[in-house]
């Protein structure tokens, strides 16, 4: 199709958030799951609410953040919308709607996905069982990024793709680090303390960072280690750097390969994002950290509210009826 | 049994109880029909458990490839597919060349008859029809009077419903002007027989399907406003939420043309944009799969959400060109469906090359006698519904149902009409208790821009309950793929 819809580009700038989305969730549980319970129990759980900013809605609902509770909160939970049955489930919902302009193969993947992960009964999501039910979703997720990397016709549509996804790693990037750090206890005893690095630890695990970080690494984490190596590292597909590169790139391409006029505003958006990140860790920490990630994401989202207006066509334009 | 040859395997103890077999012919014929004898003969070495597992295998593709449509309860969107029946349904060449010559006229007398209606109005001044059939009919649109069409078009997708009595004569029951479904489900059906019976149609000499959407693409292309060499063609849907959806993404992707809503489209003096990622672009033909009532909230309905403010004026202008075009739901009523053999011979001065099933109209006098005085015989059904809907079989209903239908009758008569039970010839299926005849039906898919074409297959609906003779998907309904045989 030489003329994208601009419903489609929504369509599938979302499609890749929200699997992106389910991805990291999915990373997040199987990680605390695995390298956080033995330093305080329980208390884990509740970061993750703290994490995507669920405490409000979450306690709505519950009194207490018990391990089941918030598992099934953010596992098959369908009344809550950042649940990962809900993330996949709207993403197949928008697959079926691109299904005019996606593969046969990322619709039917997805859509077999999704009735798999509704078809669950609670015992699939208990806790001896949530290793495998978080390689199931990673497992899917990652099907879905094969599928579409191998079979997604590249043109603006793939652009946008590309947008979708890596703005929503960033952002998950950025909120892991900043929940983690959030939690290190701020008395200076206890930095570098047992608890401290397997909170750090199990931050990179989170990101399958671990063993990059390691090369890069060999001895010792410092926080500031594992804190610039999420930020900036080029070679981690995860970091906000590389995220942003590629953002860059896609940007690029729509506006000088495709002529997407809207492409335009944005680029200033990326712009702003990109003298952000011109800095090391060492500046980051002089900035404060959490005071550096809180305009991260707020660059990050002004990027997102852009890309909505000119390119997905949230706004009316000028012509419209 | 009425067959005399021997039977073996798959199909020996299959009896078509007396009613015309698609497999085996008519009954009491000494031989089954030379034509099915290759497939019948493919089938027979095969076994049921085989035939199930694989039966299975195709039903859960359908589902996981999403070819589904979609039933809605208060709390649930579900998914379902139209049950496949693996066992094809065979038409021969000579057959085939009456169905599609048939069709062929029947669309074409369609035709002639809406330009008629909308522009000189001689079939009611030669007193064919009279006029209130047409004029009492809600799909009438005021609007179309005097304008023009390409090519005089009107019905561009049309869908002729077909089934064969005991005698093995094929009738027309319905026709489908409007917006006929059910044409992805012909295509799906083979695409599904050639994934999971290979072995069963290798070779044969089976006509082609899947040039449908190209086909299609390029009648709309022919439509397009004078002076568009290289049209965009778009297809207008209700979106993801129609139960039909599934077909719109198929003809999207098979033509190759972007699936839009009402919400993509703009109106601007008169001609019509898509919203896309570069501002808006021009379209010129619109393939709509919406009712004419939701078109345009300012032509038609005003509460309609699905349409697009302002194309009946575009369309007016002779700047966009739609598929169907607006109106042609007064030529596919049930009521003036008893007119057709006469239309035809008005219009084309031939014979009608597919006779209509016999109808009373309750809207006459000695219509609506005969219709009270044979109930229990007959066939009584409203002309304004589809998807079976509204239908009283009499020799199956009860004594209440049939005191019903009386005083629905009598309450608005016009809104009736009777026909003769007609059996429906019944093909092998596969049921739960083993391969069964169960009754079928024939929807035939035309395409016309410039000329009409008749695609060389169709949907055989099929009843899957026992002895039922309602096909529809909304009642219990599957599919066969069906072999159009050189």
């Amino acid at each position: 199709m030489s003329n994208l819809l601009s419903r489609y580009a929504d369509a599938i700038f979302w499609m890749a958030r929200y699997v992106e989305r389910a991805e990291d969730l999915a990373r997040v549980l199987d990680v605390t799951e695995t390298f956080s319970r033995d330093s305080r129990g329980g208390q884990d759980w509740r970061s993750i609410l703290d994490l995507y900013d669920d405490a409000p809605k979450f306690f709505r609902e519950h009194n207490e953040a018990t391990a089941a509770a918030v598992i099934r909160f953010y596992t098959l939970d369908d009344r809550n919308g950042s649940s990962i049955l809900s993330n996949i489930g709207m993403a197949r919902s928008n697959a079926r709607t691109l299904r005019p302009l996606i593969s046969t193969e990322m619709w039917t993947q997805l859509n077999i996905f999704y009735n798999r992960l509704r078809a669950l009964g609670p015992q699939e999501i208990a806790e001896p069982r949530l290793a495998r039910f978080c390689s199931m979703i990673k497992e899917g997720c990652q099907t879905h990024t094969g599928i579409t990397e191998g079979t997604f016709y590249r043109d603006e549509g793939w652009c946008f793709y590309q947008l979708g996804k890596q703005l929503e790693r960033a952002d998950q990037t950025t909120r892991q680090l900043d929940s983690r750090y959030h939690n290190v206890p701020s008395s200076p005893d206890e930095v570098g303390s047992q608890v401290d690095v397997s909170r750090w630890n199990a931050l990179l695990r989170s990101a399958a960072g671990y063993h990059a970080f390691r090369k890069i690494h060999p001895r010792g984490m410092t926080p500031a280690d594992v804190a610039g190596f999420m930020l900036f590292h080029e070679g981690f597909p995860r970091s906000v750097a590389a995220c942003v590169d590629e953002v860059g790139e896609r940007l690029t391409q729509l506006r000088s390969v495709y002529n997407v006029p809207g492409a335009t505003a944005a680029m200033g958006r990326l712009d702003d994002l990109r003298g952000l990140l011109d800095t090391d860790i060492d500046g980051v920490i002089e900035f404060g950290l959490h005071e550096y990630l809180d305009r991260v994401q707020q660059y990050l989202n002004a990027l997102s509210v852009e890309i909505g207006r000119d390119l997905l066509g949230h706004a009316p334009g000028p012509h419209s009826a | 049994m009425n067959e005399v040859a021997e039977r073996t395997g798959l199909l020996a103890d299959y009896d078509a109880g007396g009613r015309y077999c698609e497999m085996f012919g008519p009954p009491g014929m000494q031989a089954p029909v030379p034509h099915t004898e290759a497939l019948r003969e493919r089938l027979t070495r095969m076994s049921l458990e085989d035939l199930r597992e694989r039966a299975h295998d195709a039903e859960l593709e359908l589902y996981n490839f999403g070819i589904t449509f979609t039933v809605y309860t208060q709390k649930d969107a579900i998914d379902r597919i139209l049950p496949f029946d693996a066992i094809p349904r065979p038409i021969p060449p000579d057959e085939w060349q009456t169905l599609e010559s048939g069709v062929r006229q029947r669309v074409t007398a369609i035709n002639r008859f809406l330009r008629d209606v909308y522009h000189e109005r001689h079939v009611f001044s030669d007193r064919i029809v009279p006029p209130d059939v047409v004029f009492s009919n809600p799909n009438y649109r005021p609007e179309m009077e005097g304008l023009e069409v390409p090519f005089d078009t009107y019905a561009h997708i049309d869908g002729s419903d077909l089934i064969r009595d005991d005698d093995g004569t094929f009738y027309v029951l319905e026709d489908n002007a409007r917006c006929p479904s059910g044409v992805s489900y012909m295509v799906e059906n083979r695409h599904l027989m050639l994934r999971t019976f290979p072995d069963l149609i290798e070779d044969q000499p089976v006509r082609s399907v899947s040039n449908y959407g190209q086909r299609l693409r390029a009648a709309l292309g022919e439509i397009a406003p004078q002076g568009i060499d290289d049209p965009t063609v778009v297809l207008l849907s209700p979106g993801t939420y129609n139960s039909a959806y599934f077909e719109h993404i198929f003809l999207a992707r098979e033509m190759g043309v972007a699936l839009v809503e009402g919400r993509d489209l703009v109106t601007e003096n008169d001609r019509v944009f898509v919203k896309t990622i570069r501002g808006l672009q021009p379209v010129h033909v619109i393939y709509r799969r919406i009712n004419d009532d939701a078109l345009d909230p300012r032509a038609f309905n005003p509460d309609s959400l699905l349409g697009v403010p302002g194309l009946f004026q575009a369309y007016r202008k002779g700047n966009v060109a739609l598929a169907n075009a607006i109106g042609t739901g007064v030529a596919d009523d049930k009521a003036l469906y008893a007119y057709m053999p006469r239309l035809i011979r008005y219009y084309l001065d031939e014979d009608p090359i597919l006779p209509n099933v016999q109808t009373n109209l309750c809207r006459e006098h000695e219509g609506l006698q005969y219709t009270l005085d044979h109930l229990d015989e007959l066939v009584v059904k409203p002309v304004g519904e589809a998807g079976g809907y509204g239908i009283t079989v009499g020799p199956h209903a009860t004594k209440e149902e049939l005191e019903h239908c009386r005083q629905q009758i009598l309450d608005r008569p016009h809104n009736w009409i009777s026909q003769p039970m007609i059996n429906l010839s019944v093909a092998p299926t596969l049921v739960d208790g083993g391969i069964e005849p169960r009754h079928v039906d024939l929807r035939a898919f035309a395409v016309t821009g410039r000329d009409t074409w008749v695609a060389p297959g169709g949907l055989s609906r099929v009843a899957l309950r026992k002895g039922s003779l309602i096909v529809n998907s909304s009642q219990g309904g599957g599919s066969k793929d069906t072999w159009v045989l050189e």
